[in-house]
């Protein structure tokens, strides 16, 4: 490989210019603030009010405007919700929602639940912290199965649904939640144990039943005080 | 908004004193070590104390070698100690530095500014399993680390601190650091080899390269002030500059101020820093010839690794930056304050106290400006780095070699000559400095931003 000797030169300039920039910016940069936010304990607000308006955080559903429709349910394309309805035992033209339960460690924040709700219930809200020392505490539910309530009638014409804050719901849930709170073990239905698939072929049936798990199904009767 | 759930073990406050305690009494207590017993451990003064203090005859006294040896152990442990926690020191300093050169924060939790960052960590490693790869040659990639710490940790025997303050002032002092340093290239090739892994051998075959090729124009660049001073033994270098700036090696001969630029960027390259750290560039070789180690052995090429930056900015003063010389202050002001026959009084030690500040402010300079480069520069390519030895720096080197040849002969003729260089280079680099400076604060000012360090 040879070498012109201004090329051999220019290798003196080119250095010398280089350090020159190069160490004034980082030099420079000694002298200015850093612009790192240092979450989670020394923000200037809170991290959830820093975020855009249409960030996509924790699902919220006002029960107040739902409508009972499942539209949210059915749109899901990974069945992270689940909503169950039942007639109101003393008066039958009423509809009551015993369950509305969002797995929100499933859930991918797409979106598409939010598109379908006739009400705007079910929206995204910016708030976004619940690390949970369990995950199946990530299962916010809605409706509660010993006081369900009513499905909202829409009036005729209507285009305004009086919608509680957005987030504040979401919010009283999360403060009542414990990080490390003890699990809920009835919901979600847990995956199958790995030992049924270890199990022989020859006898599939007797040793899958034998090593589901008891409280498996999902039962949305079960009392919650387990 | 956000409620603390946990309650902090110690107020702010009280963080805030631990660090101070912390930062002050560590090395506080390790420079003092080193100035009391450096001074103290030379026979003559073993003699006198045994003489004046204990009362007793060194000469008949059968303790006397007893008392030498045990105070040259302790010393050799200080010196150890010290060796560790500047390192660690470094690295704290390093991330601080760096990470506001990248607009980011950096170290602050543990301790008030992360200052007891390295403390943990390198409790953490200790206690981590030292794991030893199945196909490893384990007898060497056990010995490996040991090398590398020997290698570093023998400098500090003639690394100068102060007037009196080193170890042992060898008459060949230079030239036993630098063949002890080549002592840590064995390490790192051991290492690259017996760890049985592409990515440890690329590195230990790079590192052997790099350091190889790079100590012939470091050892061109040290004849410089070998030649100038007339003698090898540090403390005579240094003895031979003087204490203001237009009297050091390297502003007073244009060939020096060469040899200095070589030898900063060999030393660069000798300690595997950036840019020249490709024996670990992590793009490529995850971590270089210590892909394999972990735990207790791991810590110990981190040590040497960082703690290498102290003994390199060490040299470079000593031997073109005017070491610890005082302004102000001659030989004849220590013969002085020594006195003849007992123990030097307290003036002298005060002297001895200045000269070490002077030495160690040096060296912080010199060790932050290795800091800067590492995180200014890209790392360059392997290529590049050998043609940046062979086709400049190996050249360059004889040529400030051959001219200081017949510069010490013209200044030997008209002395003066090197006084007018010494100026005429001071007001030079205080023009560049000048320059400089401005040049930052066009940058701050250009990036739209102001000159502010709180937060720092």
């Amino acid at each position: 490989m040879s070498m012109t000797f201004n090329e051999y030169t220019g290798g003196f300039r080119k250095t010398a210019v280089s350090f020159w920039h190069g160490l004034s910016i980082t030099m420079s940069h000694l002298f200015r603030r850093p612009s790192t936010v240092q979450y989670p304990d020394r923000t200037p607000q809170p991290v959830r009010d820093m975020l855009p308006p249409r960030y996509r955080g924790f699902l919220e559903v006002d029960t107040s405007i739902c409508t009972g429709c499942q539209a949210c349910e059915r749109a899901c394309p990974i069945a992270c919700m689940q909503i169950t309805l039942e007639k109101d035992p003393t008066n039958p033209k009423q509809r009551l929602v015993t369950q509305f339960d969002i797995d929100e460690a499933k859930c991918m924040y797409c979106g598409l639940c939010v598109e379908p709700c006739p009400t705007g219930s079910i929206q995204h809200t910016r708030e976004f912290e619940a690390s949970m020392r369990n995950i199946r505490n990530l299962v916010f539910r809605w409706a509660d199965p010993l006081k369900p309530f009513p499905v909202y009638k829409v009036e005729k014409g209507a285009e305004y649904f009086p919608r509680a804050p957005l987030g504040a719901l979401v919010r009283a849930k999360l403060d009542g939640l414990r990080w490390d709170a003890r699990a809920v073990e009835y919901l979600p239905p847990a995956p199958p144990a790995p030992a049924a698939a270890t199990a022989p072929p020859a006898a599939p049936a007797s040793p899958a039943a034998a090593t589901a798990p008891p409280a498996a199904p999902a039962a949305p009767s079960t009392p919650e005080s387990k | 908004m956000l409620e603390n759930t946990q309650r902090p073990l110690l107020s702010p406050r009280a963080v805030v004193l631990a660090t101070i305690i912390v930062a002050t009494a560590l090395p506080g207590a390790l420079f003092g070590g080193i100035l009391v017993l450096t001074a103290a451990t030379k026979p003559v003064m073993v003699e006198t104390f045994l003489r004046q203090v204990v009362g007793v005859d060194p000469a008949t006294w059968p303790y006397t070698s007893l008392v030498t040896w045990a105070s040259v152990a302790v010393m050799a442990l200080i010196l150890l100690t010290f060796g560790a926690v500047i390192s660690g020191m470094t690295v704290w300093w390093e991330m601080r530095v760096s990470s506001r050169m990248q607009s980011r924060i950096g170290y602050n939790r543990a301790g008030a500014a992360g200052f007891l960052q390295w403390i943990a960590d390198a409790v953490k490693l200790l206690f981590k399993e030292d794991l030893i790869p199945a196909e490893a040659d384990r007898m060497i990639f056990r010995v490996a680390p040991y090398f590398v710490m020997t290698g570093f940790a023998l400098t500090f025997v003639a690394l100068p601190f102060g007037e009196s303050l080193i170890a042992a002032d060898l008459n060949v002092g230079i030239f036993y650091l630098v063949s002890v340093t080549a002592l840590v290239v064995v390490g790192i090739l051991l290492a690259g080899w017996s760890s049985n892994s592409k990515w440890a051998l690329f590195g230990g075959m790079r590192s052997a390269a790099q350091v190889v090729s790079y100590e012939i124009p470091a050892g061109l660049a040290i004849m410089v002030p070998i030649l100038m001073a007339g003698t090898l033994s540090m403390q005579g270098i240094v003895r031979a500059q003087g204490p203001w700036p237009w009297q050091w090696f390297v502003f007073t001969n244009p060939a020096a101020m060469g040899a200095f630029l070589i030898f900063f960027i060999a030393q660069l390259a000798e300690g595997n820093r950036t840019p020249f750290d490709l024996p670990e560039a992590e793009s490529e070789l995850v971590a270089g010839y210590l892909s394999e180690y972990s735990g207790f052995r791991f810590a110990l090429y981190f040590l040497v690794e960082f703690g290498n930056l102290w003994v390199m900015a060490a040299i470079t003063t000593t031997l073109f930056l005017g070491g610890w010389q005082i302004p102000g202050v001659g030989p004849e002001t220590f013969a002085a304050a020594k006195g003849t026959g007992g123990l030097p009084g307290l003036g002298w030690w005060g002297l001895q106290v200045l000269s070490m500040v002077v030495m160690v402010v040096k060296t912080l300079v010199v060790l932050n400006l290795i800091v800067w480069i590492r995180w200014t520069l890209p790392r360059i390519r392997i290529d590049q780095m050998m043609n940046l030895c062979w086709k400049y720096l190996v050249p360059f080197g004889f040529v400030t070699f051959v001219f200081t040849l017949l510069w010490q002969v013209l200044v030997a003729r008209a002395p003066a000559l090197s006084t007018v260089t010494g100026f005429l280079l001071t007001g030079l680099f205080l023009v560049g400095v000048a320059v400089f400076a401005r040049q930052v604060k066009a940058n701050i000012v250009a990036a739209g931003e102001h000159v502010d360090l709180s937060n720092w």
